[in-house]
């Protein structure tokens, strides 16, 4: 078996001796066109690989922000059809960064999960993180995502016991996404030291790559999180930067500037930590 | 069915908690080893007479259990069919139904070492039930409710504010028990340590379906003793009102094997079944997908994204319904059919001035729908009402509908 753009991109980071930088956005988000602007550009300004977040009416593990751009995109008229698309405009000019989509599961049930899968593979879907999919509902969607060659990540919490560790990480695939804090997205971790505690944990029992994601708001705390992930997970912090540039709710010329250069400046805190 | 022993409707949910295809567990990581936890603490719980027995007294001697079996002598004469009876759930403790389930919680609460507990609430019903228990165990208590319906049912989050606990009110979405929801969940998911969040439906992960089922049950196994004393028979007709369906489970369950025994659930139909999002009867108007850590049957767009509903009826305001609800419609064992806010109006009226009992909003839509099978039965059969909840909380929003100002 060849290997998958996720492997491909951790390796890289490896070998360059730094945590791979993982941007989430939200597909859709302020509008379509300024989304798709955003998504195509992150590359170049140092995401290794991209969550696309997939608006949710009733997105219950996210904060205030995330939850709002979703709505926002929703009223827009985003679907989950229009996120695919988003992920084949973006693949007609990137063969190599890794796209995640991230979402909940009821609209890929409503969808068709097999419609789905298969959809999604060929726009270019390399895996995904379905919140309200514990491994107890593996059936539902990851156990059929892996005969489509589609990654499932998933996420292991403060919560997830070493007991329960082996269950969680059975049928884990592409990286190990292990949640910094029980909260919600946007929330702030209160102890460095005991993520790289359960990093370590995480890393005895498993061989794949772990990111560390919630809570991770500026440079300074990528850089903390870099010095012992394999990747850093950014998300709210970035769709925050995106709203902070709307005028009247409205995208601005300086919309996809303000995101990327926030990007660009986790990327170079996340590269000058050497591993 | 012809061995109904070993084909029960009572052996629902597997061990997996599903009720058929419905039910299930869909949370999020961070909580999945909480309700496994909360499952084999319930087990536990189940088979300790110790638990059994404080449950039992503080039924009968804080809640005034078993509630009455009312016999509804003048609105039986109106509709000229069957005779209709009032299982009387709103003189529980409280005010409704939702009392018996909160009991059971906190015990276990208390027994797996929680010291906060956390609520969701609709009209405020299942808010109130819990404060009180709060209140009677000393524990602190946070209650999410929607915006909307903090607004709606002034009356009862100022009783909850009286017992001690703390009132969020929810503005995300329209405001009402599905976002109470959404942040309750929030808030579980940022306190898992400390937090038992005591949920007030048949709704939600495993096991709470089948708990609160467990809980609720009470109302049905007394019901069944009590109408065998009065008729020396079983009822023909039970029927009850659903929104999350936690009083209509309760009622319904000890019934599902005695297949002579019609059951009926009154889903909140608001402004009629035929407008878009102007309703909240998920079972009639939507489909299955998962929601809440549960599948079931909800309200939805094409796109699998979550409607807001409406109901005249805030504690009928939620897109879903219990998982096991879900399972029994498809069975074809229980009929649901909405009822529309001006058929709850009209019933609510009805049984005030009949009976000389104001009912719950809820139960109103449960009544409704009594007033159109009673009259088509003979007078030699019997129908029972669940009375789920006493109606001095919806006064107001009666009022405001009869353009009455208060």
């Amino acid at each position: 078996m060849t290997k998958s753009r996720i492997e491909k991109s951790f390796k890289k980071c490896a070998d360059n001796n730094r945590a791979a930088l993982v941007t989430f956005i939200t597909a859709g988000y302020p509008d379509l066109k300024t989304s798709q602007k955003v998504l195509n550009g992150l590359p170049k300004v140092g995401a290794d690989i991209i969550e696309l977040g997939m608006p949710f009416s009733d997105p219950m593990a996210d904060g205030p922000t995330i939850e709002a751009a979703g709505h926002k995109a929703l009223a827009a008229g985003h679907n989950t059809l229009k996120t695919l698309e988003m992920v084949a405009n973006f693949r007609k000019n990137d063969q190599t960064t890794p796209i995640i989509l991230m979402g909940y599961y009821n609209p890929i049930y409503i969808f068709g999960v097999e419609k789905f899968l298969i959809a999604a593979k060929k726009a270019g879907v390399d895996g995904l993180i379905i919140v309200d999919l514990p491994s107890e509902e593996d059936e539902e969607l990851c156990l059929p995502a892996l005969k489509h060659d589609i990654n499932f990540i998933r996420l292991t919490t403060p919560t997830t016991d070493e007991k329960r560790l082996p269950t969680v990480l059975k049928n884990s695939s592409g990286f190990v996404y292990y949640v910094s804090m029980t909260g919600i997205t946007g929330s702030a971790i209160s102890s460095f030291d005991s993520v790289s505690d359960a990093v370590k944990e995480i890393k005895s029992h498993t061989d794949l790559p772990v990111a560390v994601g919630f809570g991770i708001k500026s440079a300074k705390d990528a850089a903390q999180i870099a010095a012992f992930a394999d990747g850093v997970v950014v998300g709210s912090a970035l769709i925050k930067a995106l709203e902070n540039s709307l005028e009247n709710g409205k995208a601005t010329d300086s919309s996809v500037i303000a995101i990327h250069n926030l990007v660009g400046d986790l990327a170079s805190a996340i590269a000058a930590v050497k591993k | 069915m012809e061995n109904s022993q070993f084909n029960s409707l009572k052996n629902a949910p597997d061990e997996n908690g599903r009720f058929g295809m419905f039910g299930g567990r869909f949370v999020a990581e961070t909580l999945m080893p909480l309700i496994l936890e909360l499952e084999s603490a319930y087990e536990a719980a189940k088979n300790d007479p110790a638990y059994q027995n404080e449950l039992e007294n503080l039924n009968s001697d804080y809640t005034g259990r078993p509630s009455p079996l009312y016999f509804a002598e003048r609105l039986t004469k109106e509709l000229g069919g069957a005779k209709i009876f009032f299982k009387r759930e709103e003189l529980n403790h409280t005010g409704s139904h939702k009392v018996n389930n909160c009991l059971g919680q906190i015990l276990l609460a208390k027994r797996m070492g929680r010291t906060r507990i956390i609520a969701e609430t609709g009209a405020g019903q299942h808010g109130v039930a819990t404060a009180t228990v709060c209140a009677r165990f000393g524990l602190p208590c946070v209650i999410y409710m929607g915006a909307t319906d903090v607004e709606r049912q002034a009356p009862n989050v100022f009783r909850m504010k009286l017992l001690g606990a703390e009132v969020v009110p929810v503005s995300a979405g329209a405001g009402t028990l599905k976002d109470a929801m959404n942040e309750a969940l929030r808030d579980w998911v940022s306190n898992v340590k400390d937090t038992y969040y005591l949920i007030g439906t048949a709704a939600g992960p495993h096991p709470y379906p089948t708990m609160v089922r467990d809980f609720q049950s009470i109302i049905g196994k007394e019901l069944r003793e009590q109408f065998l004393a009065k008729e020396n028979k079983l009822p023909d007709a039970i029927v009850a009102c659903i929104g999350g369906g936690s009083n209509a489970i309760g009622i319904f369950h000890p019934f599902l094997d005695d297949k002579q025994v019609k059951l009926y659930g009154a889903e909140a139909g608001g402004l009629g079944i035929e407008v878009e999002n102007g309703h909240a009867a998920s079972m009639t108007g939507g489909k299955p997908g998962v929601l809440h850590g549960n599948r079931t049957y909800l309200l939805q767009n094409d796109d699998g994204q979550i409607l807001e509903g409406h109901s005249i009826s805030a504690g009928l305001d939620y897109p879903g319904v219990g998982p096991e609800h879900s399972f029994l419609k498809d069975v074809g064992r229980v009929t649901y059919a909405p009822i529309t806010d001006k058929e709850a109006l009209e019933a609510f009226q009805i049984c005030t001035r009949l009976e000389g009992i104001i009912p719950a909003l809820e139960s109103a839509h449960g009544l409704a729908q009594v007033i159109k099978i009673a009259p088509m039965m003979t007078k030699e059969q019997t129908i029972v009402l669940n009375l789920s909840g006493r109606g001095d909380k919806d006064v107001e929003t009666v009022g405001k509908h009869l353009g009455v100002e208060l």
